[in-house]
């Protein structure tokens, strides 16, 4: 099973039916399989802090949310995150591109990825980093974390990990 | 009219439908003039009413109102693509237009200029869009209503607020009692 086969096949055991995406290069497998799979509702969104209002919305409505996103549009999402997610307790995956770590083709890239665990850090998001295939083991007990606490978790999944696909 | 008067106005209308309200004054207004467990109201994360109300119209078959703002509106404009291209006939998105950002103090909008919101909703993609004067707020949101088809209403409003008290619910209340009636 592919890297973006495990990750829908655990999104849909743990009845995650709604995930809204915002693409990443590093992403695009994922994303293709999430449009293709019959069990979950995907919407395209145009800015993360809009797929997380989305998210919040479906959560309110009985699905169970997850977005996908780059770790360079973190920025516009804290609002977001703190006001709406933490403040009203609810539950949010982010599977997220970890761009700009080893490998990294763009130098650009690099700049946001020197913030990222600071800044999910300093907003107390319970944050896991995959680099290696294996470490795909935990993506099941992370979900079912961020449900079980109503908080939002961060999967941080670097150019490594998405090479072992 | 005003927005609390338009608030007012479609308060009897909106009463047993799922309603996301923006957030400041708005919020705070409809809290004031019919409190109900079928409001969520937005103590923050200013411009996402649209996306919120929309998330939840996806997510299930009741109907579901967004009242959102001009200045709101013009902070998530991305949000009227995807409403266009993923259509939800439980939807209503009632922008009520008022050329300001009343809870800041009035400051002029670009809605409130040369930008006309209907038009870029139409230019979006969202097929059923009606701009209406206040007054005929109410009649738009009963027609749209009736109808099982996704709406976008643009009410075009004076700019001016009354005093209102803050929220004092805790948002885990609010949500709650909201997700209650969603389930109802």
């Amino acid at each position: 099973m592919s890297i973006n086969q495990k990750i829908v096949t655990d999104l849909v055991a743990n009845r995650v039916e709604f995930v809204t995406t915002v693409p990443c290069k590093q992403l695009a497998g994922v994303i293709d399989e999430i449009e293709a799979c019959p069990d979950i509702h995907h919407v395209p969104a145009n800015k993360e802090d809009e797929g997380i209002g989305l998210c919040a919305g479906a959560f309110m409505g009985g699905k169970r949310p997850a977005i996908i996103m780059q770790n360079t549009a973190l920025g516009v999402t804290f609002n977001t995150i703190a006001t709406l997610t933490q403040f009203y307790r609810m539950p949010l995956p982010m599977l997220i591109s970890y761009r700009g770590e080893l490998g990294e083709p763009v130098a650009c890239q690099v700049e946001m990825a020197l913030h990222t665990k600071a800044l999910l850090n300093q907003l107390h998001i319970p944050t896991y980093h995959f680099h290696n295939r294996e470490d795909l083991r935990e993506l099941d007990a992370i979900l079912k974390h961020s449900f079980m606490c109503n908080k939002p978790v961060a999967v941080l999944t670097d150019a490594t990990f998405w090479k072992g696909n | 009219m005003i927005r609390s008067e338009v608030l007012r106005d479609i308060a009897p209308v909106i009463c047993e439908h799922l309603v996301v309200c923006n957030i400041g004054l708005p919020s705070q207004e409809l809290h004031m003039i019919d409190d109900q467990p079928t409001n969520f109201y937005m103590l923050g994360t200013m411009g996402l009413s649209s996306s919120i109300g929309f998330g939840l119209a996806l997510a299930q078959d009741k109907k579901v109102i967004s009242i959102d703002g001009d200045g709101s509106v013009l902070t998530n404009l991305g949000t009227l693509p995807t409403i266009a291209n993923n259509v939800a006939d439980n939807y209503i998105l009632l922008i009520i237009d008022n050329g300001s950002y009343g809870s800041t103090g009035d400051q002029p909008t670009y809605a409130g200029k040369k930008t006309s919101l209907a038009a870029v909703a139409r230019a979006c993609g969202c097929e059923n869009v009606v701009e209406c004067q206040a007054e005929d707020t109410k009649a738009a949101l009963e027609a749209a209503l009736a109808g099982d088809r996704m709406t976008i209403i643009v009410s075009k409003c004076e700019s001016g607020n009354i005093t209102v008290p803050v929220i004092t619910l805790d948002p885990v209340v609010i949500r709650d009692r909201f997700m209650k009636q969603v389930r109802a």
